[in-house]
């Protein structure tokens, strides 16, 4: 994990949001992420973020559901202990379905919220830092990362010209750590100290 | 203008009121955030007390056994497995409401869908203590999971419809859970960036699993959710179907009919969204979220109400029709005398039934007493009790009446030991809806953003002015 300085753009209407995301694309500052407080449909194409492959995953853990569910039922009644209902034929496949259909989408349910989980790096006890606290209540706040090219004050004029209302500089460490909120530690000064 | 999304005048808008972003997180946040009122309390200690009752009741049932209900040869399933089938068929709206709805595209579902899919929860949780109790040896009831034991190995017998029962409950269970705590995680950190109390900002940190709303998260959370409701769609459809088939897999008369699973279905979406009219009906009111479920909300709902009372009418009339047809006396004898005849022991359930699920919610085509909060209120109730006897009409009248005569004389009724749990798990239900009340948004607050800027009522008055003062340009900017 590594600290970086970052400078961060509020805006407040989806609507100059958009037009600044293509500005921003086009003139070559690394757009390290948006956050906002809720799903704004078309924002991740207009990021060029590529599409999700979560539910190919839930496919497959679906998969993997089905097959225990009759492998399972089929090892229990054709091999380690057939019983003879009323002469009716052991593979009784028209029984197996609502079992095999619920592990189905158990399995793929709960791959997929683990798979989600992981990806998006979220567990209780992990925490992160968060460049603005009304992120998640009314401002769609993007973060530009500084590189060698450009420095912050040129990125806080550029963001401010296509419409962000208010605009900071952070260092910020960009990975997650074992934390509680109520707690202000900053493991990356530690870090920093060490070097 | 460009931020608007186009949505037709003639749908009444979902949010009232001048509403913005912070605005919509205040009027939500704020009944968490604030200390809890007096009715809150009272509400919360008279569902513990029942609780408490309950506890006690079921307690008694594992020391003394079954015996301590009613139950006999003749009727073992009594008022434990209709309780059980009654809350499995409450627990079907949350996750009709957020998962085929969300399919069908339906914005209204963004008020109503957070509290009922906790309803859900917390009415599957009730449910599953019924047959779990009921066994009698409950410590015992890991028999039912399939793992190699010693006891042979002797696996559980995978064609029977009760195994196909705990299957289909504990995913059921499961994926609500999942559905609707992967929801929530936006809303929880939404309360925990607010959050001043140091408890409050330990709390909701630990809970939302440090959520950023970055876009790839968003874009992640939005395919995890479709995907999800894709697979809830037909999983609470095969749910209410698979405990049908407790009793239409069966051989008795009254049970064995195969029009149950689509009748089943229909009687629990059917109670399922009375019991979020009655929850929402109070929770609107209390927590002053009239603004989010508008009275546009109860209207669909007594609609999907009056539809689906009408399904099961018509499957009412449908069994009797087949009785009569079939000319089977057996079926004939479980229907039209053990049923349907008001002089038998149990024929006044018959009628209770049919005059709370068919004849009243008929009131519903109007659209006044549809729209009519205090009738809305008072039918929610009228029909849960009256898909509380529907299922004890389809349980203990058709095995009152069992194949030997001399058993016929016992009559049934419950012991207060079973009143008693059934009114724990009344107890339970409202402790876990009291508490979550109070400490999770009882309204999607990410999805009412989403969905503010078509449906808002400031936003739609906005479109409208700019819809007729310049038509050309409105339909070149809006076209599909």
């Amino acid at each position: 994990m590594a600290v970086k300085k970052f400078v961060v753009g509020c805006f407040d209407d989806e609507a100059v949001l958009f037009p600044a995301v293509k500005k921003v694309r086009t003139s070559g500052y690394k757009l390290y992420d948006i956050f906002t407080p809720m799903p704004i449909h078309g924002l991740d194409k207009a990021m060029g973020l590529r599409e999700t492959s979560i539910h190919t995953a839930g496919f497959f853990y679906g998969l993997l559901g089905t097959m225990t569910a009759l492998c399972g039922i089929g090892y229990v009644f054709l091999v380690d202990w057939p019983i003879n209902f009323g002469g009716k034929p052991h593979f009784s496949l028209p029984a197996w379905i609502p079992i095999t259909f619920e592990l189905t989408v158990l399995f793929s349910s709960i791959g997929m919220v683990m798979t989600f989980c992981y990806l998006c790096q979220m567990a209780p006890f992990v925490k992160k830092h968060h460049f603005h606290p009304r992120s998640t209540d009314d401002l769609f706040v993007m973060v530009i990362e500084c590189t060698e090219k450009n420095n912050e004050t040129d990125i806080s004029g550029f963001l401010t010209s296509i419409g962000a209302i208010e605009t900071n500089v952070q260092d910020a460490e960009t990975g997650w750590w074992l934390g509680r909120y109520d707690k202000t530690e900053k493991p990356f000064e530690h870090k920093s100290a060490l070097a | 203008m460009a931020s608007l999304r186009y949505e037709s005048q003639v749908r009444a808008p979902l949010v009232n009121g001048d509403k913005n972003y912070h605005q919509i997180t205040e009027d939500i946040v704020r009944p968490i955030e604030g200390n809890p009122s007096r009715l809150w309390w009272i509400g919360f200690l008279i569902a513990v007390a029942l609780l408490c009752f309950g506890i006690f009741s079921v307690t008694r049932e594992v020391i003394y056994g079954v015996g301590q209900w009613n139950l006999h040869k003749t009727i073992g399933w009594g008022w434990d497995i209709t309780n059980f089938v009654w809350w499995i068929g409450i627990g079907h709206a949350g996750t009709l409401i957020s998962a085929i709805l969300l399919l069908f595209r339906q914005g209204w579902r963004t008020g109503v869908n957070r509290a009922a899919e906790a309803m859900t929860i917390f009415a599957v949780i009730c449910a599953g203590q019924f047959p779990i109790w009921h066994m009698g040896r409950v410590w015992l009831a890991f028999f039912v999971l399939p793992y190699p034991n010693t006891r042979g190995p002797l696996w559980p017998n995978f064609n029977s419809a009760l195994l196909w029962d705990v299957f289909a409950i504990s995913t059921y269970f499961t994926v609500s859970l999942l559905f609707w705590y992967t929801g929530l995680l936006p809303d929880l950190a939404t309360i925990r960036d607010r959050a001043r109390l140091k408890w409050r900002k330990f709390f909701y940190g630990l809970v939302s699993f440090g959520w950023s709303g970055s876009t790839k998260h968003w874009q992640r959370h939005e395919a995890l959710a479709l995907v999800l409701a894709g697979l809830s769609t037909p999983l609470v459809l095969s749910v209410h179907t698979i405990v049908s088939f407790d009793f239409a897999t069966s051989v008795i008369p009254g049970w064995h009919t195969t029009i149950f699973p689509p009748y089943f279905v229909a009687g629990a979406i059917f109670s399922g969204f009375a019991m979020v009219q009655s929850l929402l009906v109070i929770t609107r009111k209390v927590l002053k979220l009239e603004d989010y479920i508008t009275i546009e909300h109860i209207d669909v709902m007594n609609k999907v109400i009056v539809l689906t009372g009408s399904i099961v009418g018509c499957a009412y009339l449908t069994e009797l029709f087949i009785a009569w047809y079939s000319q089977n006396p057996f079926e004939k004898y479980a229907f039209f005398q053990t049923r349907a005849n008001g002089f038998m022991p149990y024929g006044w359930s018959y009628y209770i039934m049919m005059g709370c699920n068919v004849l009243s919610p008929q009131i519903f085509w109007f659209r006044k007493l549809r729209r009519n909060v205090t009738v809305t209120f008072f039918m929610s109730v009228i029909v849960n009790i009256g898909m509380w006897f529907e299922r004890f009409v389809i349980i203990v009248t058709s095995i009152f009446r069992d194949y030997v005569p001399s058993a016929w004389a016992t009559y049934y009724a419950p012991s207060i030991y079973e009143i008693g749990f059934y009114l724990g798990t009344f107890g339970l239900f409202f402790t876990c809806y009291f508490l979550f009340s109070k400490f999770f948004p009882v309204i999607a607050v990410a999805e009412i953003k989403h969905i503010l800027k078509r449906s808002g009522e400031n936003y739609k008055q906005k479109m409208d002015e700019e819809e007729k003062e310049t038509p050309e340009k409105f339909a070149h900017e809006f076209a599909h």
